[in-house]
């Protein structure tokens, strides 16, 4: 089959080289820079298409697999691999890129250095989405942090310093949680390899191995399972964010110069949402099935509150960065209603896996979205001289018919309409979570609605009425920003009309998890 | 081969001590080419040396017949790493130096005889003779502070001197009182750390000299509260001198620690390393919470090495393998670490602005005016953070294992204190070199950065060179930890052995 073939590896190198390449060029070499971190991203890109086309849909396990020794002293690999899960993640990666570097590209200052950023990045994130042993997904996983703290710090709005250390440091609390909760694994294991782990812990183990490998002060096993288990679900959702870990979020997204926003919630995001489907749930099926009612409250509420706040806010990036934690809180409801004991054994698990595809679908396709839509914001603070206020505008549709009807587009498939990408996600979350924890798909729909009402007065308030006179100049889109929007437009379209497209790989990966988190 | 770095140490400096005034550049490159030479040899030696074969002796001459004291070089993976480290420092150390022009050959003079003491400890398996070195280590070190030093170089020089002979005078007592009491035991005069630490001295005597050499020690490794000297010492030390400071003089305090005080007194351990591991993690947070509030650039940098030094004893604490062995990766780590961070900030940022506050640093923009300062303090802050890939990763990792079985309290607090520490080291990377200033969004900052440039002067090539060298070494240690740990683990495994507590899983 595929695995030896260093595909996946080739991938993470690829812009990781390319960055090393582009921050050592010097600051006035801006279009060559443009040039070179474009073309490593398509060629990224095209190794992405490739591990795509040679991926066997029918195999639910990992795929194109390789494997080496490390430090076998820790019981460290390097291990990477991909099942339909990782395949999209990483798709949705290496889609963004070129997309957010394309947005990115009337940028003036310190160009090469941007760009560079921006590929170790994209590298940072093909690892933490490849990454099989948890030494090296740690590694990558922390790496992503600092280009993106730096693309906050240097090229932000006027609140950079403080966005992007927030954005760091609670980054951080979260991964240090994850971090001694992984300790405290390897200690009981010997391991960190995450399918390891997962077979030795995976279902319930925990108390039992604690019990007998760690002697912690007549704490029981059970307890300590617990606690591990909510440190490292601490770091996830800090990552997600999970209401209410989510307060780094709207500031590092408003101040975050645009291009990097697009990949902030269209990749970064699903770090967490990945983390918890990879490594969280395999890991600590029992336990988070022990404290279901919480997490799924958590999830919902934190959704509900988001679309609330969302519609509040004025800021056209602010309320894009709600929107944003309440999609993503879909993903949770549905894991967890997923996860949930409901119903006998066998008869709910096509909700189940009907929910659990939602997850994956909405991920990626939020991730699209998410990054369309802060593309959009771009060109129109680029048309507006840094305004975004959704009070600002108005009229726009008659000005610049094309931005408007795509950008209008981009916001139906974001409010979920049927035929566009958003509806197969939340479809099915809604449909199989309905089944299964029926009060909280209830609740969670609520947010539906918000959304649908907060993205509505948006297109009411910055496209419709008269036209502020003040844009009575504006530009309609130019061919290079058609070309970064077009395909993502697309791309929502198809995915709207023949989801099998991308339900396709996810299938088999599914129903493994379905048979291996059953309770 | 090892005892040869010994050798040419102090065969430098007494040549050295002996040049003109005068011959600065001479005194430069003669100094650097015995610390390569010394490097040279350590690697050597280093390669001969097998992985687990115990305590190999290199040299083993009678010195004091009548107190069994023996000149006995003797090297295990956990010398052998420190050896490593020494070697590194003292090269690099010497690259940062290369802009020192008052008496030259005396400052070199001074920094390979401090490297050669340092070497003579490592290598040492004699009691008396580790702690003739030990203080061979401390005098050159009282005048490179007081002498090339600033900001209140005579108080910092003297109150390191004072702490360090405070902490020998306990370790002089710890150590004759065990030489006084194996005698009586045994009837065999000997001052051998082997033959030492194989007396099963009586729980009652070990019970008040474990802390007592313990402590001696641990002043030197910046244990909390006996820590002051070191941000005082550190900050008034000129730059070469702080590398050493904190990248090799602390280590002598931890291994002293390690191979003497826990090798010897493994019954009084037992009693006491609770209490110690509390002090470990108290460092540990109070370091990197100290090192927030700072207004002086060389202060901040100065805690962190007390928060990182804690994470060195708090592994020594836990006794079992993966604890010490990341104790002792962590010596080495915070060795480089420490070492880059205070080049950074000593001699490419403080040798040209002439400032270190903080406030002050901010309004000149320093990431245009010196952007391979900037990019060397972004590597080595990541390393220090604990980012994976460096070396400081593995070996708080190690030690956040070991003290999860035998701490788990620590191990939770000590998670903050990495918190902090992220928060303290983003602080000053944005106060001192990422400001914000209002031409950055258009053509201006360009301006007025390049200005600067050619006040403050680029970058010199030692400086890169010494730069690089230990950004590789943090990084190849980071990815390939192996590299050391190949050595350390089985070191530490037969040390475990015995101590009478086998290794741990």
């Amino acid at each position: 089959m595929n695995d030896g073939v260093p595909i996946l590896t080739a991938m993470t190198l690829t812009p990781w080289i390319g960055g090393c390449l582009l921050v050592g060029l010097g600051a006035r070499h801006r279009s060559l820079a443009r040039g070179v971190g474009l073309g490593v991203s398509l060629i990224t890109l095209a190794l992405g298409f490739l591990a795509w086309a040679g991926f066997d849909p029918g195999e639910g396990g990992m795929q194109w697999v390789e494997r080496h020794s490390w430090i076998p002293g820790l019981g460290v690999e390097y291990v990477v691999g991909v099942d339909g899960l990782g395949l999209a993640m990483v798709a949705l990666t290496v889609l963004l890129v070129p997309m957010a570097l394309l947005v990115s590209w009337t940028l003036t200052e310190r160009v090469p250095l941007y760009f560079g950023l921006v590929l170790w990045l994209e590298a940072g994130l093909i690892g933490t989405f490849t990454a099989l042993n948890f030494f090296h997904w740690f590694l990558f996983w922390e790496l992503c942090l600092i280009p993106a703290f730096f693309l906050i710090r240097l090229w932000g709005g006027p609140d950079r310093g403080s966005a992007a250390t927030q954005f760091f440091v609670y980054t951080m609390a979260g991964s240090v949680a994850l971090l001694l909760a992984f300790l405290a694994l390897f200690l009981a294991t010997g391991t960190f390899d995450f399918g390891r782990l997962a077979e030795l812990g995976g279902r319930g183990g925990w108390a039992a191995r604690f019990e007998e490998n760690l002697d912690w002060g007549g704490v029981s096993g059970s307890t300590l399972a617990r606690l591990v288990f909510l440190g490292a679900f601490l770091g996830f959702a800090v990552k997600v964010p999970v209401m209410p870990f989510h307060t780094w979020l709207p500031s590092a997204y408003a101040e975050a110069p645009t291009g990097t926003t697009m990949l902030l919630t269209g990749a970064m995001s699903k770090m967490g949402v990945y983390g918890i489907l990879r490594i969280l749930i395999p890991l600590f099926g029992a336990e988070a099935r022990a404290l279901l009612a919480p997490l799924l409250w958590l999830a919902v509420a934190g959704g509900v509150i988001a679309a609330a706040t969302a519609f509040a806010q004025r800021d056209l990036k602010r309320m894009f960065a709600y929107s944003s934690v309440n999609h993503l809180a879909y993903c949770l409801l549905g894991i967890f209603a997923a996860v949930g004991a409901g119903g006998e054994a066998g008869r709910l698990d096509p909700e189940r896996s009907m929910a659990l595809g939602g997850v994956v679908v909405q991920m990626f396709n939020h991730g699209i979205t998410a990054a369309a839509l802060f593309a959009f914001v771009a060109f129109l603070e680029q048309r507006s001289g840094g305004r975004r206020g959704i009070e600002d505008f108005g009229g726009l549709r008659r000005r610049v018919p094309v931005f408007c009807g795509l950008m209008g587009a981009a916001v139906f498939a974001s409010l979920g309409l049927p035929g566009l990408s958003g509806f197969v996600g939340e479809f099915m979350i809604f449909k199989g979570s309905f089944a299964l924890e029926p009060a909280a798909a209830a609740t969670a729909a609520l947010g539906l609605l918000l959304t649908a009402v907060f993205l509505l007065t948006f297109l009411h308030r910055v496209f419709h009425g008269p036209l502020n006179p003040r844009w009575a100049g504006m530009a309609d889109l130019g061919g290079r920003e058609l070309l970064a929007v077009v395909p993502a437009m697309a791309l929502m379209l198809v995915i709207g009309v023949v989801p099998q497209a991308l339900l396709g790989v996810l299938k088999a990966t599914v129903t493994r998890w379905v048979g291996d988190w059953g309770p | 081969m090892l005892a040869w770095t010994l050798y040419v140490s102090f065969a430098g400096a007494a040549v050295l001590a002996c040049l003109p005034r005068r011959r600065a550049a001479a005194a430069r490159w003669l100094a650097l080419g015995v610390a390569l030479l010394g490097a040279v040899f350590a690697l050597a030696g280093v390669s001969e040396h097998k992985p687990g074969a115990g305590l190999e002796t290199i040299t083993r001459l009678p010195w004091i017949p009548f107190l069994g004291a023996d000149y006995h070089l003797a090297v295990d993976g956990i010398s052998v790493t420190l050896i490593l480290l020494t070697a590194v420092a003292a090269v690099a150390g010497i690259l940062f130096s290369w802009n020192i022009e008052e008496r030259v050959p005396a400052f070199f003079a001074f920094y390979l005889a401090l490297i050669g003491g340092v070497y003579g400890v490592f290598l040492s398996c004699d009691l008396l003779l580790l702690f003739v070195f030990y203080e061979i280590a401390i005098i050159p070190k009282y005048f490179l502070i007081a002498i090339w030093g600033s900001t209140r170089k005579e108080y910092g020089a003297m109150k390191l001197a004072l702490y360090s002979f405070g902490g020998s005078a306990l370790v002089l007592v710890g150590i004759i009182a065990a030489f006084v009491v194996a005698a009586q035991q045994t009837g065999v005069a000997t001052f051998s750390i082997e033959a030492l630490s194989r007396v099963a001295f009586p729980a009652a005597f070990q019970r008040w000299a474990f802390p007592v050499v313990f402590v001696g020690f641990a002043i030197l490794a910046g244990l909390w509260p006996f820590h002051t000297w070191a941000p005082t010492g550190h900050v008034a030390a000129p730059t070469g001198a702080s590398m050493l400071l904190a990248g090799v003089v602390m280590k002598l305090g931890a291994y002293g620690c390690l191979r003497v005080a826990m090798g010897l007194f493994p019954a009084g351990l037992e009693v006491w390393r609770g209490a110690f591991a509390v002090l470990a993690v108290v460092g540990i947070v109070y370091g990197a919470l100290a090192a927030l509030v700072q207004r002086d650039f060389k202060f901040v940098i100065g805690y962190s090495s007390v928060s990182h030094m804690g994470f060195v004893l708090l592994g020594l604490m836990t006794l079992n393998e993966i604890g010490v062995s990341g104790a002792v990766l962590q010596m080495f780590s915070h060795g480089v670490i420490a070492g880059l961070l205070f080049g950074v900030v000593g001699r490419m940022v403080y040798d040209r602005t002439h400032t270190r506050d903080l406030s002050e640093l901010e309004g000149l923009r320093l990431s245009r005016a010196l952007p391979f300062a900037a990019v060397t303090f972004v590597i080595a802050s990541a390393a220090s953070m604990g980012l994976p890939g460096f070396s400081g990763f593995v070996a708080e990792l190690q030690v956040l294992v070991g003290s999860w079985r035998a701490f788990p309290a620590a191990a939770l607090v000590a998670g903050v204190g990495i918190v902090v520490g992220v928060a303290y080291l983003l602080r000053a990377l944005q106060s001192a070199f990422f400001t914000d200033d209002p031409g950055f969004a258009g053509g201006a900052g360009v301006a007025v950065g390049s200005g600067s440039r050619g006040v403050l002067g680029s970058v010199s090539m030692p400086e890169r060179v010494g730069a690089v060298l230990l950004m590789a070494v943090t990084l190849a240690v980071g990815l390939y930890p192996r590299w050391l740990l190949d050595w350390i683990v089985p070191a530490v495994h037969s040390m475990l052995e015995g101590l009478g507590r086998g290794g741990v899983s």
